[in-house]
């Protein structure tokens, strides 16, 4: 196998995210685009461990697992405090710090 | 260039399958209108990444993103998506239309391009060692010794994350 293949399919699966977190409104649906984004970084973190034949691949992928999950809390803690404030998750009506 | 056919046919066809699927359900859930076949979409690409873990060998991490995932992020989404909507269903304000879109679909179709052909330019015939293994005692070793501070920071981390989770939504 290719180490090239694996860096392709995180690249497009990053890139799909990266398309999701610009194009959405939906609060969850952002945060579910963040998600596909760190699990392309997982890919190559391991793709490239298991190139180099160093465990450290791997152990940063679950530290990453780790962040996400945090991430994951607090986003969606936020998101529905939005919610509750609003009745709406629409990204685009949260605008109260705008300048 | 040639690698060396026979042996690692079978990973090689698996790989192209599953990231086939993969690929189809991320497009999926950055486009679906509905919220609960986004999640569940999300979970089909979350399963295809953890079974690309075990090609390459990584059985410990794989485990844990099928544990972690689609296990405890996938039911906190579900959660999520039950507490902020009033009905289960299509929805028309989940995207942006016209020129934001247009904008956002331009970004990643350039982003894509530069970074597949980087990667193909630095790493097109690098082929990957035939023995990826590595054991769940391989992981633990390198944690529990190289990595502790790490590990405890992201404890401390995790810990902080759920108070705050618990202050942020909390009632008044």
């Amino acid at each position: 196998m290719y180490l090239s293949q694996f860096l392709v399919l995180s690249a497009v699966l990053f890139s799909i995210g990266v398309y999701g977190v610009l194009a959405r409104r939906n609060g969850v649906l952002v945060l579910m685009s963040i998600e596909l984004i760190l699990n392309a970084v997982n890919i190559n973190l391991v793709a490239f461990g298991a190139f180099h034949g160093n465990i450290a691949g791997e152990v940063f992928a679950l530290f990453v697992i780790a962040v996400a999950a945090a991430e994951v809390g607090v986003g969606l803690a936020i998101v529905l405090l939005i919610y509750r404030n609003r009745r709406s998750v629409d990204l685009d009506q949260v605008d109260t710090m705008r300048g | 260039m040639t690698p060396v056919l026979g042996l690692m046919v079978a990973q090689n066809i698996a790989f192209y399958v599953i990231a086939a699927i993969m690929v189809l359900a991320g497009l999926r859930v950055v486009t679906t209108n509905n919220v609960v076949h986004a999640a569940l979409y999300l979970v089909v690409v979350l399963a295809g990444v953890a079974a690309q873990f075990l090609i390459l060998g990584a059985e410990f991490i794989g485990v844990t993103q099928v544990l972690v995932y689609i296990g405890a992020v996938i039911v906190l989404f579900l959660f999520g998506i039950m507490l902020t909507r009033a009905k289960i269903g299509r929805e028309d304000v989940t995207d942006h239309t016209g020129a934001v879109r247009g904008a956002a679909l331009f970004t990643a179709l350039l982003l894509t391009a530069v970074t597949v052909y980087s990667v193909l330019d630095w790493f097109r015939d690098v082929e990957l060692p035939t023995e990826t293994r590595t054991t769940t005692a391989q992981v633990s070793d390198s944690i529990f010794s190289q990595y502790i501070v790490a590990f405890e920071a992201t404890s401390v981390l995790l810990l902080a994350a759920l108070i705050g989770a618990i202050v942020i939504a909390r009632k008044e």
